[in-house]
């Protein structure tokens, strides 16, 4: 409030407000690091005129992006043409990865069998990411509610039990069923047909969302909660990076693999494939759904 | 076909100049949305498939919910000072 | 080396794009903008990668009407995977940002950088 109160003063005494600024910084003299980037500026052209800095500031960040923009375009103008196939891009890995995928990992999608078994750790990695994600939302925004907040959270959704949208109410409920066979099947399918575990689990996760705006907190509280997604995730996790362990220990070829690889083009086939697919979906949606619950109330 | 993915490409170019331009966060969010999933199309022209449905699913579904549920919570802080003052 | 930018323009238009959302996350104040055109910036390095895969002609990979695979049959499969990996990643640190601007708005009640800034240097001088 204080700074406030200064800026009505300097206007009744006719001092404007960059003024005030300028004189509050003449009290202490900023770290480097404390600064931001426009204030490093403003101290390095002049002190005080933080407008002029400003508008300098503008100027150098708009010459900089055409600058890097300039050369970036003139690399793409001397590359290869697109969709050439003798591009430098299209070299000896594509030619292993096509010709060879089908007899290492059994899976007709190529990139699912790229990602899911040549570089299967990386996808591990790539789970983790979301994983660790998750873990710092729920640093930075759970809050555990008190009594009185629990009991105001409690009569508001008896108040609005009743006047939850219709339509909404309506539509969700032919939707939320056949959005959630949809995610299945493309997790189920994903060595098969375009998509895999991530399509899949963000397909699932936005059916949850669509249920709990639809039918409130309590009822998907029934079979989702924090228990429930902490013991899901970390089975899920866990089974990945057991199963992947085990397949790399006896060969990245699977050279005395005992997963049988089944005939390629069936559903169930392509050896671990589908298995670390399914894994995949469910941390995927148990995730999608906790970051949607956090945002919104800060509890999962 | 190469004119429908001239004029894609040309949309997609407004698209990102409009959110760089607007100054009301709820419509930019709705034209990045859009972004998004003309985006996906765009990867189905490039005939990759995987990348369509991770886009749609993702870009156009989740990212967008998650900046408008901030926005809601934004909203909600702010009357919450409003009464409490 | 104008026929050159039109022969791919795809990769063109990445380029423009990726322009777009530097000077987006440069230049505007606003917390949930910066994160916009972050994703912006991502969005076309995907479209980059992506469009230097693709072979005119060839389909997408996977198996289709044939029991061993020809090479000359589908497009390069790798820039689709790396592809992959981003957006999941992407969408995760997007999470993490907007976690990180609510916490902010919670603290100083404003998603404008600059008054953040103020607010945290005036409270520094009162201590």
């Amino acid at each position: 409030m204080s700074s406030f109160n200064e800026v009505i003063t300097s206007f009744v005494e006719g001092t404007p407000k960059a003024e005030v600024v300028s004189k509050e910084k003449a009290k202490r003299v900023y770290k480097h690091h404390e600064m931001s980037l426009t204030e490093r500026l403003t101290a390095m052209i002049e002190k005080g005129e933080s407008k002029g800095a400003r508008n300098a500031y503008t100027v150098i960040a708009v010459i900089m992006a055409i600058v890097i923009i300039g050369c970036l375009i003139y690399t793409v103008s001397s590359l290869p043409p697109f969709g050439d196939p003798s591009n430098p891009a299209n070299n000896e890995v594509v030619k292993k990865y096509i010709m060879d995928g089908i007899a290492d990992t059994g899976a007709i999608n190529f990139v699912a069998g790229m990602i899911l078994d040549y570089r299967a750790f990386d996808t591990l990695g790539e789970s983790t990411v979301l994983f660790i994600a998750a873990s710092a939302v729920i640093i930075l925004l759970f809050r555990k509610k008190t009594s009185l907040e629990k009991k105001v959270a409690d009569i508001e959704e008896k108040i609005y039990e009743d006047k939850h949208d219709v339509i909404l109410r309506h539509g969700a409920l032919i939707l939320v069923p056949f959005t959630l066979i949809y995610g299945i099947y493309v997790i189920l399918n994903g060595h098969l047909s375009p998509g895999g575990g991530f399509s899949g689990g963000t397909i699932i996760g936005a059916a949850l969302i669509l249920y709990n705006l639809a039918f409130g907190d309590k009822s998907t509280k029934k079979f989702f909660n924090f228990k429930v997604y902490k013991v899901i995730t970390i089975v899920a996790l866990s089974f990945y990076a057991i199963s992947k362990t085990y397949s790399f220990y006896t060969g990245a070829n699977h050279i005395h693999s005992i997963i049988p690889k089944g005939i390629p083009g069936n559903l169930i086939s392509s050896g671990l494939i589908l298995p670390l697919n399914i894994c995949v979906g469910i941390v995927v949606a148990c995730t999608m759904f906790g970051f949607y619950s956090l945002f919104d109330r800060e509890e999962i | 076909m190469i004119y429908i993915q001239y004029i894609l490409v040309i949309f997609l170019v407004i698209c990102a100049l409009s959110v760089c331009i607007t100054n009301n966060l709820l419509v930019s969010l709705i034209i990045f949305t859009a972004y998004s999933l003309v985006m996906s199309v765009i990867w189905l022209f490039i005939e990759s498939p995987d990348l369509a449905i991770t886009e749609a699913a993702v870009g156009a579904g989740i990212t967008s919910i998650l900046f408008f549920i901030t926005l809601v919570k934004v909203d909600k802080m702010n009357e919450g000072e409003a009464k409490n003052e | 080396m104008f026929s050159g930018l039109i022969h791919n323009f795809y990769e063109t238009a990445a380029i423009i794009v990726f322009g777009i959302g530097f000077v987006t996350l440069l230049l505007n104040r606003n917390i949930i903008k910066k994160i916009i055109g972050f994703n912006f910036m991502d969005t076309a390095i995907y479209l980059f990668l992506a469009s230097k895969g693709y072979i005119s002609g060839r389909m997408a990979p996977i198996l289709y009407k044939e029991a061993t695979p020809t090479l000359t049959k589908y497009i390069n499969p790798v820039p689709a995977g790396l592809v992959l990996t981003g957006i999941v990643v992407s969408v995760s640190f997007t999470a993490f940002f907007l976690a990180i601007a609510v916490r902010l708005y919670r603290e100083y009640h404003t998603l404008d950088l600059h008054e953040i800034v103020s607010i945290m240097n005036k409270e520094e001088n009162e201590e």
